[in-house]
């Protein structure tokens, strides 16, 4: 019986192993049999042409520097309130602090909001303000549902510093700054690891830019005007009945998922540039 | 190990004291140090002992302020560090904790090179002349014997040293921002028997300038080094005294034990 019991339950470990591993291939196998042969030169150097979305002519460059731009944007934003507000919440509040447990709370509830929700807040508040979809728009909404992301991870990141070198700094007689300060180098890959994870999250969403940053079939030139993105590209390529556009829906797949790679090598490579002494 | 005999201060230290009057530290509502008062004594090793819990870091941690860190504990009685009350109003803890070198149980190297990592003190207390701030670096180095065994790699993490060298690293860190007094905090109990001789033999050395205060849990090596030892149980001074007469003429019943191995 025994015996039984630990070979029924190696078998669902097995096959939950495999669906991982089937989904993946799967997903990825679908995306580049019908992106590849629709990712031409013209896809990521040439804005959408006038008959695009009937198969002519025309790439998505305008989405390629909208999404770019806004994650940018909105990372920067997100690493200037995320990192004082980690070594606030950790270094300056006491161990048992109840802000700080507040603070973890709202980040906790703010995390688990769905997206299109931080879009249609975003929405209304542009609306209040009399703004109109925008770069801007964009960039301040995408930063609004990464922050508790970026926050988050990041803290429990910080959390796992072992109170060994705080505690080290503290006794040379530096001060808090300058002892976050030193915190900060050997935090650097954990600090990466939560951008990568907002990176993620943030680039594809297409939620929150749908009303905030609007689609546009050019590229910005400031932050006023209405941004395009991949998500949103992908969306609207998707939905053309030729099948021509379809396909490029997944080549913009494809284009995406290659910029989050850049993006993550380039972060890591940094990373271990700034944390080559990380104890 | 050659070691550089002569340290050269920025600034001589003049005269050390610490007096401690009626000290009592609370964490929560536990009673750790109770009526603590003594004196120790200037350019001595004093040693603290005593069975694990009986306050002998909490003890240590008053002394540099590092209780500031944590809300739940409450400090009453007076410590004078150079006739300065460091608990008493305006006072800096900064400077108050620049007057102390900790030397922690475990080695914690900062995330630099071994370079910045003795730079760092002086740095940060204003010393920013390219060529001080190296001769600082080189003669400390020397001084804990670690220059020759690291000359070429200076620029090299810290990390990559053994753990002995480590907390020699971390020991010359410590001076390298001219303390007055030195706390080791059971600086040798991670460190292989090679590494403590090279520890103990510093702080002997250590000595003729600074006042020095170990807590130790190895009685043998409270014989070697010190010249005061501490008796502490249960957040009580027991007895204290030379070492000489400490060990050989014990007067409390209690210390006998705890000599003895009744408990430990």
């Amino acid at each position: 019986m025994k015996h039984l019991e630990e070979k029924i339950f190696k078998i669902i470990m097995i096959c939950a192993a495999m669906l991982i591993l089937g989904v993946l291939v799967y997903i990825i196998a679908t995306v580049f049999y019908r992106g590849l042969p629709a990712l031409t030169l013209d896809m990521i150097t040439k804005l959408p042409g006038g008959g695009f979305y009937l198969g002519k002519e025309g790439g998505v460059l305008n989405a390629i520097v909208g999404s770019v731009y806004i994650i940018i944007g909105s990372l920067v934003i997100s690493i200037l309130i995320s990192v004082p507000l980690v070594m606030y919440i950790n270094f300056y509040l006491p161990a048992k602090s109840v802000f700080a447990s507040l603070i973890r709370f709202s980040l906790d509830i703010l995390f688990g909001i769905p997206s299109i929700v931080y879009g249609a807040f975003g929405f209304a508040l542009m609306i209040f303000l009399g703004v109109r979809a925008s770069l801007l728009g964009g960039i301040l909404t995408v930063a609004m549902l990464i922050m508790p992301i970026m926050m988050r991870s990041f803290d429990e990141i910080t959390r796992l510093l072992s109170r060994d070198l705080p505690d080290a700094l503290l006794s040379l007689g530096a001060t808090k700054y300058e002892m976050v300060k030193v915190i900060l180098k050997q935090l650097m890959p954990g600090l990466v690891t939560a951008i990568l994870l907002a990176i993620g999250r943030g680039i594809g969403d297409a939620a929150t830019v749908l009303f905030t940053a609007g689609y546009t079939d050019n590229i910005p030139a400031s932050l006023n005007q209405p941004a395009a993105t991949l998500p949103l590209s992908i969306f609207f390529q998707l939905g053309s009945p030729v099948e021509e556009v379809q396909n490029r829906a997944y080549a913009s797949a494809i284009i995406l998922t290659v910029i989050i790679l850049i993006l993550s090598f380039s972060a890591r490579y940094f990373s271990s540039k700034f944390s080559k002494h990380k104890i | 190990m050659k070691m550089n005999e002569a340290i050269t201060l920025r600034k001589p230290i003049t005269n050390q004291s610490i007096r401690i009057e009626n000290l009592d530290v609370y964490i929560e509502d536990q009673h750790i140090l109770k009526d603590i008062s003594l004196t120790i004594p200037e350019k001595n090793i004093t040693c603290i002992i005593g069975p694990s819990g009986c306050g002998k870091s909490t003890f240590l941690k008053t002394l540099n302020r590092m209780h500031d860190e944590s809300p739940e504990v409450k400090i009453n009685g007076k410590v004078f560090v150079d006739d300065e009350n460091i608990y008493g109003p305006n006072v800096n803890v900064i400077d108050t904790r620049k007057k102390m070198g900790l030397l922690a149980q475990r080695p914690c190297p900062l995330p630099m090179s071994i370079f910045d990592n003795v730079a760092y003190g002086p740095r940060i207390h204003g010393i920013k002349k390219r060529k001080a701030v190296n001769q600082t670096v080189i003669q400390y180095l020397q001084y804990v014997g670690l220059w020759d065994e690291v000359r070429d790699r200076v620029r090299t993490s810290a990390t990559r040293l053994s753990i002995g060298q480590q907390q020699r690293l971390c020991l010359a860190r410590g001076l390298a921002i001219e303390p007055e007094y030195i706390l080791g905090d059971e600086a040798t109990s991670a460190l292989d028997p090679l590494s403590t001789k090279k520890i103990e033999e510093l702080f002997v050395k250590l000595k003729e300038k600074y006042t020095i205060i170990l807590v130790t849990h190895t009685l043998r090596q409270a014989r070697r080094i010190a010249d005061h030892i501490i008796f502490m149980y249960l957040g009580k001074i027991i007895e204290s005294g030379p070492t000489e007469e400490f060990f050989n003429n014990p007067k409390k019943q209690l210390t006998r034990d705890y000599l003895s191995g009744s408990f430990s």
